[in-house]
């Protein structure tokens, strides 16, 4: 029995091993890392499917500069020492330019690994600020806002818009939830018009929320800030409802998410959210829906708009640059505009998107609109 | 005190799940001493066999009550099965290997099986149908208490006294009893114990896929990993209770739910967890068999 | 027949088991449902096949395990204790193998390179909880508590004194000693499950401080630009680095080995596996149990900080993501599918369960799935481990039919 095992130990190191040599010269290889399993793949499998979906495009087309584009995925866990090793696989499976990680802890880790080897890396999901603003990783952009910007307008809406003067900021935890609840807070506190009656976390995947719901009702609040993602809104959101606190929910790009209206339903509407300006009624918009309803039988998951426009970004990039040269795939970056799903941008000096605003958004008649 | 009795209600709903659950995890470890981490995930097949049913079902247009009243069964029975099939494959072969075995085989059941669920249906959240109905007379307590956890509650305590009836009075019970005192001596005496831990495997998994629907349909919506961190927490009950006792079980569902809500309601939520685990642990050490197990004599 | 009206059975019943999920697909939101009829039909197949293949090594299974019953003859495969009873072959094989691993980083790449320090970084947490574990019985659940220890001393202390990865080293020993006495001490009482879940507590206890104590850990975001080792005053880059990372490791590995090697063999070694055996007896024999389990403990958690140190160090990141529940399962398979209480067997432990999903990326999607299949598998068709605990033997000589003198019974040492 030991024998058949560690022949088939070894069998399945061979297949690794072999899998190193098959890139080819006229390929492009797109890294895809990220979460692709365990309990953040629902995050990250749906940048696989827009990677596959823009690099069939242009290879429909003839590929990139003539040459095919090659999607290799590589599973991070959202762990940051499985994301140095996913990156290191690209770096000698000799990825040219790679899309993700998709959590911000192991998109900095993975970095200094890409720098090394002069890889641009353009993450659709990871939102915390010092990934640019540190000026640490000069090869790294990104299609989605920083949490520092998202949770200013969150709380200005809140404050000016909706009238709120009694908020509570909660969160669920994570780094990119609570980054943007800290960042709301501040911008909450510091308004003056304004206090933040309460800042917790919530646990993801619990059971229910109805505790910190009677909570915000017994603070007093007239308004909630969440950060983190739809799964644990919507389970807020609708306990909230269903114990009758009608008060507003504003959250962030997390949220603005479809699944969140399909899976909260009623309770959704009039629900706010941050997220990149004018992009459901972008063209791109509807054709990369389109695009995944047909390849996939399926609506498209969380980032799927923010990844399909990183890997446009990217392939643009490298035509414009006319070459795969990092440097020039940068600088191509910085100046070329592109038309993507979020909006017409490019890439300022430390790497977020430009010309993408940001706006806010409320849930009305099931879909999402930009709110007043 | 509206607000004590809102954090009380709320643990209370939290706690009966937690129940629900921990009592598999206690039936099976007081047969054949497994912590069965592969449970949470029963849970998880249960909610997604509901999923996928109750989808089928509303495509044919039926009211909300009878495509609960068809869904519930086939996913008890889907669950049951899944169970049965998992103690065969990968606990059964185990019986009589070094008491670790079975518990790493059944980690990697789990991780097997959320991976499966992953890969034949999707990552996704999926929004679940609300199957239970609406009470009309619960409209003027929503604030405190909304129908679905009625439900859930009253379901449990429906389950345990059933399940209590069931280990006491019935043959099997008297059987899974026997095995559970003494393996050897229930064999001798004419039990046949295959067949008593195929039954306890198959209790255990119908009690999880009754607890993953309602938990389901009260939060709307499930996804393949949903099980972990219930599992986590149900067993967390199952010791604080005594492991191997079922009203133990539903015990220390009830003290981590309302642990958990309090620490909620009157620290912080961030910190809920570490008051669960600080409570077993306090617990633990001035009792060290959970609050209801049984303080076992030890041969040398 | 019989066989095959089995099969059949087999089939038809995981036909039936996974029909909802396999097949049909829900999408909840436009209320369309795909029927996906061919994996039934692949499922059918599968299984048929599979329940031959089942049936076959159940067998083979069967026949093996029924026939060493005597305690003299472990059933550890022939060919294993050739090779090393032989010196006429483990000597050259060894040498091989010493070449082989100072070779590493010149003959594959980076990326081979890293994924063996992984590798290398979880033999020494499996050699660590194989004292807990493995020699004093004890099933510790959350031993990812003492990793984290390890990894965010390293990280806090470089951000605000600035101490080196070499200061660091034996001060996080000294931390994740004075850890593991504080966490064993609440626990001495606790027995078998109890023990497991209480660890399991405080693993996610400390996991859970350092993700909400923002203003100490720096919460979920992590920590950053943690550097690697240098060498006296020299920084290295990268690959450099990475290599050089490597013979660190390798030093740091054949040194656990030692010491707990010597430990495992000392008097302390032999209290701990009486432990494991009986605590009442043992604590009958006269040995302090207290200490004995406390020793253990704090042992076990001195390996793990300083593992946490590398970690933190060849990652360059801490963050609360890589303490979870999950890692703490990780390092116990690596105990238990290694072989309880083996040291060689932790090693190869280590080797297939963290390099194992490294090979396996070829196939995306499927590797975790495959990976937790060979889990159940491995415990299924070798529930004792990979490798059998060899303890060293003392065995009375058989008096010879010659009258026995003066030294009657002389004590041989044989190893294994």
């Amino acid at each position: 029995m030991i024998k058949k095992l560690t022949s088939a130990v070894a069998v399945a190191a061979g297949i690794g091993l072999i899998g190193i040599g098959v890139a080819q010269a006229d390929e492009i290889v797109f890294g895809v890392p990220g979460a692709h399993t365990g309990d953040l793949a629902s995050y990250g499998l749906p940048t696989i499917n827009a990677a596959k979906l823009v690099a069939d495009k242009y290879n429909a087309k003839g590929g990139v500069l003539g040459r095919m584009i090659k999607v290799v995925p590589q599973d991070d866990q959202c762990k940051p020492e499985l994301a140095v090793n996913a990156a290191m696989k690209l770096v000698s499976e000799e990825a040219t330019v790679a899309m993700g990680h998709i959590c911000s802890g192991a998109t900095k880790a993975a970095l200094p690994v890409y720098g090394d080897s002069k890889i641009v890396v353009m993450s659709p999901s990871a939102t915390n600020p010092p990934l640019t603003t540190s000026g640490d990783y000069p090869n790294f952009f990104r299609t989605i806002a920083r949490d520092d910007a998202q949770g200013q307008l969150a709380a200005s809406f809140t404050i000016e818009k909706l009238g709120a003067k009694k908020i509570a900021v909660i969160h669920d935890k994570g780094d990119y939830g609570k980054g943007f609840a800290e960042f709301a807070k501040a911008a909450v506190d510091g308004s003056g018009a304004a206090t933040s009656v309460l800042f917790e976390g919530v646990t993801p995947g619990a059971v229910d929320y109805s505790a910190v719901v009677q909570k915000v009702k017994h603070s007093g609040a007239d308004a909630v800030i969440f950060g983190g993602y739809h799964p644990e809104a919507s389970k807020i959101v609708m306990a909230m409802r269903k114990k009758n606190l009608k008060i507003p929910f504003v959250s962030d790009d997390g949220v603005k998410d479809p699944t969140f209206i399909k899976v909260a339903g009623v309770f959704a509407e009039g629900v706010f959210a941050t997220g990149p300006q004018d992009s459901s009624g972008n063209p791109l918009y509807a054709v990369a829906l389109a695009e995944h309803k047909k390849a996939f039988n399926a609506e498209p998951g969380a980032f799927f708009f923010n990844a399909y426009s990183a890997a446009l970004a990217l392939m643009n990039a490298i035509e414009k640059a006319g070459s795969t040269d990092y440097d020039k795939i940068v600088k191509a970056l910085k100046t070329e505009y592109v038309e993507t799903p979020v909006g017409k941008i490019k890439f300022d000096s430390i790497g977020d998107a430009e010309g993408v605003g940001f706006d806010v958004y409320m849930v009305a008649n099931g879909v999402f609109v930009q709110a007043e | 005190m509206e607000y004590f009795l809102e954090l009380f209600l709320g643990g209370l709903t939290r706690g009966s799940i937690y129940a629900l659950i921990a009592l598999g995890y206690t039936m099976v470890y007081g047969i054949i001493k497994l912590i069965n981490f592969a449970h949470g995930e029963i849970y998880m097949i249960g909610a997604f066999t509901a999923l996928i049913i109750s989808g089928v079902l509303a495509q044919f247009g039926l009211p909300g009550w009878s495509i609960l009243l068809m869904t519930l069964p086939i996913a008890v029975i889907y669950s049951s099965a899944y169970g049965f099939t998992i103690e065969k494959i990968a606990y059964r072969p185990l019986r009589g290997a070094p008491r670790l075995s079975p518990l790493i085989s059944a980690i990697g059941m789990s991780i097997f099986l959320q991976n499966y669920v992953l890969l034949a249906q999707t990552a996704d959240f999926l929004p679940f149908p609300a199957l239970l109905p609406e009470l009309a007379f619960m409209e003027g307590f929503s604030g405190i208490m909304n129908s679905s956890e009625l439900f859930i509650v009253l379901t449990a305590a429906a389950v345990m006294a059933g399940l209590t009836a069931y280990i006491k009075y019935t043959r099997m019970g008297k059987a899974m009893r026997a095995t559970s005192q003494n393996q050897r001596m229930a064999m001798l005496v004419g039990v046949n114990v295959d067949n008593v831990i195929s039954m306890t495997f198959v209790i255990g998994s119908a009690l999880a896929a009754v607890g993953g629907v309602l938990i389901a349909s009260h939060v709307g919506q499930i996804n393949f990993y949903i099980g972990f961190i219930a599992g986590i927490k149900a067993f967390t009950a199952a010791v604080l209770g005594g492991i191997g006792s079922v009203p133990g079980a539903m015990l220390g569902g009830l003290v981590l739910g309302w642990t958990e809500s309090f620490a909620t309601g009157y620290v912080s939520s961030d910190y809920e967890d570490v008051f669960a685990f600080a409570l077993l642990v306090l617990i633990l050490i001035f009792r060290p068999s959970g609050i209801l197990g049984k303080e076992e004599g030890h041969k040398v | 027949m019989q066989d095959l009206k089995k099969s059949l059975l087999t089939a038809a019943w995981f036909m039936f088991l996974t029909f909802p999920i396999m097949v049909i697909r829900v999408n909840t939101v436009e209320d369309t449902i795909e029927w996906r009829w061919h994996n039934l039909a692949l499922v059918g197949i599968s299984a048929f096949i599979l329940s031959y293949v089942w049936r076959y090594f159940m067998v083979r299974r069967e026949r093996g395990g029924g026939k060493p019953q005597t305690d003299a003859a472990p059933p550890t495969p022939a060919w294993v204790s050739i090779v090393i009873e032989d010196k006429r072959i483990l000597y050259p094989l060894l040498a091989a193998f010493t070449g082989f691993v100072a070779s590493f980083p010149f003959l594959f790449s980076m990326y081979q390179t890293n994924i063996m320090i992984s590798a290398m970084v979880f033999v020494m947490l499996g050699l660590g909880l194989n004292i807990v574990v493995g020699l004093a019985g004890l099933l510790d659940l959350g031993f990812v508590a003492f990793y984290a220890v390890g990894a965010y001393s390293y990280a806090l202390l470089n951000e605000h004194f600035g101490l080196g990865f070499w200061v660091v080293l034996p001060l996080s020993a000294i931390l994740g000693t004075f850890v593991g006495v504080l966490l064993g001490f609440p626990v001495l009482r606790l027995r078998g499950d109890y023990l497991a879940i209480v660890t399991l507590g405080f693993g996610e206890i400390i996991r859970l401080v350092l993700e909400n104590w923002g203003a100490f850990t720096h919460g979920p975001s992590g920590i950053a630009n943690i550097p690697r080792p240098g060498f006296l005053w020299i920084e290295f880059g990268l690959k450099d680095g990475i290599t050089f990372m490597y013979y660190v490791m390798i030093a740091l590995v054949l040194f656990t080995i030692l010491v707990v090697t010597r430990l495992k063999y000392s008097r302390i070694g032999r209290a701990w596996l009486a432990l494991r055996e009986d605590e009442i007896a043992c604590q009958a024999m006269g040995i302090d149990k207290t200490k004995t389990k406390l020793m253990a403990f704090a042992l076990g958690a001195t390996w793990a900080s300083m593992a946490g140190v590398v970690f933190a160090a060849k990652t360059s990141f801490v963050n609360p993501a890589s303490f979870t529940f999950m890692e703490s399962a990780i390092i116990l398979s690596i105990v238990v599918l290694g072989g309880m209480g083996s040291t060689l067997g932790v090693i190869c432990g280590a080797m297939i369960l963290i390099l194992l999903p490294e090979h396996l990326r070829a196939f995306a999607e499927y590797r975790m799935i495959i990976f937790g299949a060979t889990m159940v598998l491995f415990m299924v068709f070798r529930p004792q481990g990979l490798i059998r605990d060899r303890r060293r033997k003392h065995t009375l000589k058989k008096p010879d039919d010659t009258p026995v003198s003066g030294d009657a019974g002389k004590v041989v040492d044989a190893h294994g």
